[in-house]
């Protein structure tokens, strides 16, 4: 008994998280490729089986690539994709252009302030995303806070309609995910060593050139970790756009979202999810497995 | 980094607490609002708060949600507990790659498609073996399949770094492998232990797309439940909803933090102490 459990004993550890996530993570994913070739059916569950056997002990497979030329031919497919891939590129660059200054003001301020200011920026993380998406419609409603403040300055005349267009979405997103840029972004810039910015500044460089010089280059690491942290979430999102969004910011998560309750269409909403998962997902999960290798290395 | 904070850098930490904030304190400032309509203040009442403990629909739910996320987020902490030991004490063993690859996918996995998969595997498997219906069940197996992959990364990194020569010489002195590790190495994981636990419980609460997969009828979280009332327009009951989610989770993470300072200025004290 002892000796097989010094031998296999690891096994009890290994193997609960190992099967569970085969079971329930994994193994779903084939099952989405398998319902992603078969035919719509009018039935609960509404497709039909790929393998059937005929009265005469044939057994036929069936697979109905169909699905996945349909994503070409119908374009609100592609059209999609790309609108969530150029939403997902702009809100994170913004997300950037806000969050480095954010980080780096957090990380230059003095220690006992840094802990006040770190727990600031976690905190709205940690609060329901759903209802801080609901929070920031009234500000940009058009009786919002916003419209309400802009009127009151006398900058604009009539309400802006922000609600149910391309920059409300992009608003929630920034909005939304700003938290994860901030925090990688600071975990490198409160690391850096600031004798080679001095030692620049000896050397002659004035201080937009040490910064260029030194401080990008060293962040380099929390702006990607912080990019993807944004980018990941944000390109396939569902609720934003549906809470903020109109009817024509159709990004790719709201179209399957559609294609799965809407038009009950569980075959072609899997095989918008098997393309999505080839085409973005895939190539992100490629990236981050080599470069935490390379940081390993 | 020296303590210097110019006028500029001081304006954009302003701004940037300005995004994360403002909305939330007006949503806080309107479940006060004892007008309907959002946009008129009709002076100061607690109304909708009164209306809100009356609401059914609204109090199951938030059970429901409660319910899903205690025993997730236990569940979660077990299994990512014993991934992350796997994955730092043993080195070789056969599907390590294949465990890698499935604590880091549902990070990068977006939600929408976990749902669809899990929901297809469900639908399949009651046909097959009569369970799961969905429902309660199907939510919670859903929910641990992601919490996991959150408690392994947090544990995983924690464990890392933890000392292994008390451990050691726990083993030294006769303590059998599994014992020494309860001994030593599990109290200094206590920490991380209960930051993904409340991450765990966390991510369960605020989950609406996978939920919405995967649920039957009857089981509708809280999420859901202000999700559909949402998309039909702005409702004063959930602005005060709303406002009590926000202060209640905000008071528990800054208690969290603070109670999770003091253990860890404790340890370091006692180790120090130790040391001389």
């Amino acid at each position: 008994m002892n000796a097989w459990l010094k031998r296999r004993g690891k096994w009890l550890i290994i193997l609960p998280p190992l099967a569970y996530l085969l079971v329930f993570f994994l193994i779903p994913f084939a099952y989405a490729l398998i319902i992603s070739l078969s035919d719509t059916a009018i039935r609960v569950p509404p497709y039909s089986d790929i393998v059937s056997v005929s009265p005469d002990w044939h057994i036929n497979l069936t697979l109905n690539v169909g699905n996945f030329k349909y994503l070409f031919v119908d374009e609100v497919y592609g059209l999609s994709y790309l609108y969530s891939l150029k939403t997902a590129l702009f809100s994170t660059l913004i997300c950037l252009g806000i969050g480095y200054p954010m980080a780096y003001a957090i990380a230059r301020s003095p220690k006992s302030v840094q802990g006040i200011l770190l727990m600031l920026v976690i905190l709205p993380f940690w609060t329901s995303f759903l209802l801080r998406v609901y929070a920031l419609e009234g500000i940009i409603r058009e009786t919002g806070l916003l419209n309400s403040i802009l009127l009151w300055l006398g900058l604009i005349h009539h309400p802006l309609q922000i609600m149910r267009t391309s920059l409300a979405v992009y608003m929630g997103i920034i909005y939304s995910y700003l938290p994860f840029m901030v925090l990688p972004l600071y975990a490198t810039l409160e690391k850096l060593d600031h004798s080679l910015l001095e030692a620049a500044s000896d050397l002659g460089s004035p201080p937009w050139r040490a910064f260029l010089d030194v401080t990008l280059p060293l962040s380099m690491p929390g702006i990607i970790a912080g990019s993807m942290l944004v980018f990941i979430p944000a390109i396939g999102e569902f609720v934003i756009p549906t809470l903020l969004g109109g009817p024509d910011n159709l990004m790719i998560g709201r179209v399957l979202w559609d294609e799965f309750f809407g038009n009950r269409d569980w075959p072609v909403a899997s095989a918008v999810a098997i393309v999505f998962l080839v085409l973005i997902v895939g190539p992100i999960a490629i990236y981050q497995h080599y470069s935490t290798k390379q940081m390993e290395s | 980094m020296p303590a210097r904070l110019s006028p500029l850098s001081i304006s954009v930490l302003c701004i940037g607490l300005a995004i994360l904030y403002l909305p939330i304190l007006v949503l806080i400032g309107y479940s006060f609002n004892a007008s309907a309509l959002v946009s008129v203040w009709g002076g100061f009442s607690t109304e909708w708060y009164r209306q809100l403990i009356h609401n059914d629909q609204i109090l199951d739910a938030a059970l429901l949600s409660l319910e899903i996320g205690v025993v997730v987020s236990t569940l979660a902490v077990v299994l990512g507990t014993l991934a992350a030991i796997s994955l730092v004490r043993f080195k070789r063993f056969r599907g390590r790659f294949l465990l890698t690859g499935m604590v880091n996918a549902p990070l990068v996995m977006p939600e929408i498609i976990t749902g669809i998969t899990q929901l297809l595997l469900f639908v399949s498997m009651l046909r097959l073996f009569g369970w799961p219906h969905r429902g309660f069940t199907t939510i919670v197996i859903a929910h641990i399949a992601f919490c996991t992959a959150y408690v392994t990364v947090t544990v995983q990194s924690r464990l890392q770094s933890a000392d292994r020569s008390l451990e050691e010489a726990a083993m030294d002195l006769g303590s059998g492998p599994v014992r020494a590790f309860f001994d030593t190495t599990l109290p200094a994981l206590i920490p991380a232990l209960a930051s993904s636990w409340l991450l765990s419980f966390t991510l369960s609460l605020d989950d609406l797309v996978i939920s919405s997969f995967v649920s039957g009828p009857g089981a509708s979280t809280l999420p859901m439940v202000i999700f559909s009332k949402v998309k039909l327009g702005v409702t004063p009951d959930i602005n005060a909803l709303a406002s009590l989610i926000i202060c209640a989770v905000g008071a528990c993470v800054i208690l969290a933090a603070y109670l999770m300072r003091r253990t860890e200025r404790q340890r370091i004290r006692d180790a120090q102490l130790a040391a001389q």
